[in-house]
């Protein structure tokens, strides 16, 4: 069910499902699309990297959603799963001289299958159970990398990552990296909006909404429960490994509870079960972050006393209140003003 | 041997506060459904409190104590009031997320507030060692572990047999029936969420005194978490006996295995029982019927 603009009309059920619609559409696509692949050339690195973590982060919480918004099920331990991806890729691409192409698939199917181990007692419980389920994870993954597993991670050390080639081309800036990263992304969400428009995202939907409900009805839900974990994290896996790409240093530090929360933020923000929510979700909030820590640094200048304790406390205050004001305000995130936005632009002048 | 019953006894000792904090969280929820997750962050403000009334302002030490809990009760009652009290009705999962980004908010304001600084409660509490047999019992935490035995076994009477109790008790069977019996539940709520701020603040107490008052105090939150789920989220004698069970493996799992593991052992061995007994050891069983 979509509103369309006056005129445009489906005669198949093909047409009747499509994203794009009208050529309106596909104009904004294609045109949206070309800027976004010349902007590296006349943006400032610092706002490509932004560019770039913005993409990056969309694609874990573009998992996220999957797991969250469709399926219903509460992850806690997001950043842990990237690191499971971050630590398989570099590791496979420092001592094995792995290409990135190979490494980063490899590191998100590692973490894919890590997820599916922590997504197994989803089988018996839900809620607050399952989001403590996860958040075992969150402590137990970090801790196995920084101990157990020093000899391959450097543990606590930071553990350095060459930058990914491609023959003779090396992409060791940001402007270069953008080429990696942002393809990447548009391809997970480009899959991550077809899975919420298939069987599988009518079987998470159906999990979310009442799993009892959705047994009863045929579906396996055990099965589609472990798929959804699957997703998420071969999502996060991947994200991971981009990350590694991206500092080209990583540390268990880098994957903590705190980043786990912080996305959980962004999928609130944005909107739980929409897929351009996610994006949406993250790029506001990275933007208004960086933002906040600049005004920081400047304030700085006039207050120095000040000034670290506001830089340290300026995140998880905007986090945090961003959260408690989203859930009461607006649950349904950026999405649905989004929604509201095209509804009421499409009906102007007329408000009905 | 010794070496064993030491690591428990030491363990035990530390427990007690643990089951503390966790008791804050099972009052929540017991009454409604609701998973603080804020409580680590409460426990810490707890502690700052104390060093600002104590330290700061000189006050006399059971002055300060008041004070703190009154303070720590009415932060509970805000929190609730502006946070939890709108989302009633709305999905499980906003109310568990919006008590995450309350510790968030708390975290921020205290860095504004108290910086990031290890302060000292000048003010100490036991003396010498204790010794049992070869055992060697710090009577610091044999303090805290008495101080929190005490406060629990106070909580569970009250919980039993005052009015309050018994509404609070009835508002957890279900909402709408204890309405119709003419308990206030709004009135309800907010005494739960002041009684947890009270009790998460007296563990912030104990273990400033101990660790000193810091940021990582809130930490202790995520040792209260798995304390809660071994007990089973609505059972208070199972968050106590939780909170020890942490205490124990922790030091259980420092001592024989390897310090590192002390952090996620708790974590680990939750993993396995919730998948054998996702109601944790005392928590009542429900059954889903469609």
């Amino acid at each position: 069910m979509a509103y369309c603009p006056c005129g445009t009309r489906n005669f198949d059920y093909k047409k009747d499902m499509a994203v794009f619609r009208t050529p309106f559409h596909w104009g904004a696509l294609v045109i949206l699309l070309g800027v976004l692949f010349i902007s590296p050339a006349f943006l400032h690195g610092s706002i490509v990297n932004l560019i770039n973590e913005i993409a990056l982060i969309s694609i874990t919480v573009m998992g996220l959603n999957i797991l969250t918004g469709f399926c219903g099920q509460i992850s806690l331990g997001q950043s842990a799963f990237m690191a499971v991806g971050a630590y398989v890729t570099a590791i496979l691409a420092t001592r094995y001289n792995f290409n990135f192409l190979i490494a980063l698939p490899c590191g998100a199917l590692g973490a894919g299958i890590v997820g599916v181990l922590f997504g197994l007692p989803s089988v018996r419980i839900k809620g607050f159970y399952l989001a403590m389920s996860t958040l075992a994870a969150q402590f137990i993954i970090p801790a196995l990398i920084s101990n157990p597993f020093a000899f391959i991670t450097n543990g606590t050390n930071s553990l350095r990552v060459p930058a990914p080639q491609l023959g003779s081309l090396t992409f060791n800036t940001p402007q270069t990296f953008f080429y990696i990263v942002v393809p990447i992304a548009i391809i997970a969400i480009y899959i991550a909006k077809n899975i919420s428009r298939t069987g599988i995202g009518r079987a998470f939907i159906a999990i979310r909404d009442d799993d009892l409900a959705a047994d009863v009805m045929g579906i396996n839900t055990f099965r589609y429960k472990l798929l959804a974990f699957f997703l998420c994290t071969l999502y996060a896996g991947m994200a991971g490994g981009l990350w590694a790409y991206w500092l080209r240093s990583i540390n268990p530090d880098h994957f903590m509870l705190n980043n786990s929360i912080q996305y959980l933020a962004m999928l609130i923000v944005g909107g739980m079960g929409s897929v351009p929510g996610a994006v949406f979700g993250v790029s506001f909030l990275l933007i208004l972050d960086h933002l906040l820590r600049e005004f920081a640094l400047q304030m700085g200048v006039f207050f120095p006393t000040w000034a670290n304790l506001f830089q340290q406390a300026s995140t998880p205050l905007l986090y945090g209140l961003v959260i408690v004001f989203f859930l009461i305000f607006e649950p349904r995130g950026l999405a649905h003003r989004w929604e509201v936005m095209k509804t009421t632009w499409r009906l102007r002048p007329f408000s009905y | 041997m010794v070496d064993f019953l030491q690591f428990v006894v030491n363990g035990m000792m530390i427990g007690g506060v643990y089951a503390l904090i966790a008791l804050g969280i099972v009052l929540i929820c017991k009454s409604s459904a609701i998973f603080n997750f804020a409580v680590g962050e409460m426990t810490m403000v707890g502690a700052f409190l104390m060093w600002t009334f104590f330290d700061v302002l000189g006050l006399p030490f059971f002055v300060s104590i008041a004070l703190t809990l009154i303070g720590s009760g009415f932060l509970g009652f805000i929190m609730q009031r502006l946070a939890i009290q709108p989302l009633i009705g709305q999905p499980l999962l906003s109310a568990m997320l919006v008590t995450l980004g309350l510790s968030y908010i708390l975290k921020g304001v205290s860095t504004l507030a108290w910086g990031n600084t290890t302060e000292r409660i000048s003010a100490t509490i036991g003396g010498k060692p204790l010794f049992l047999g070869s055992i060697i019992i710090q009577s610091d935490l044999l303090i805290c572990f008495v101080a929190a035995s005490l406060i629990f076994i106070f909580f569970f009477f009250f919980y039993k047999y005052t009015d309050i109790g018994l509404a609070m008790q009835a508002v957890a069977e279900d909402h709408r029936t204890a309405q119709a019996r003419g308990i206030n539940v709004r009135k309800t709520f907010a005494i739960v969420w002041f009684i947890a701020g009270v009790i998460s603040c007296i563990g912030g107490i104990l273990l400033g005194f101990r660790l000193g008052v810091t940021q990582f105090l809130s930490l202790v939150g995520l040792k209260a978490f798995p304390a809660v789920l071994f007990g089973g989220v609505d059972s208070m004698v199972g968050a106590f006996i939780g909170g020890l069970i942490v205490g124990i493996l922790e030091s259980l799992g420092g001592g024989y295995i390897a310090p590192w593991i002390m952090e996620p052992i708790p974590y680990i061995i939750l993993l396995v029982v919730l998948i054998f007994r996702p109601e944790g050891l005392f928590g009542l069983k429900r059954i889903e019927r469609i």
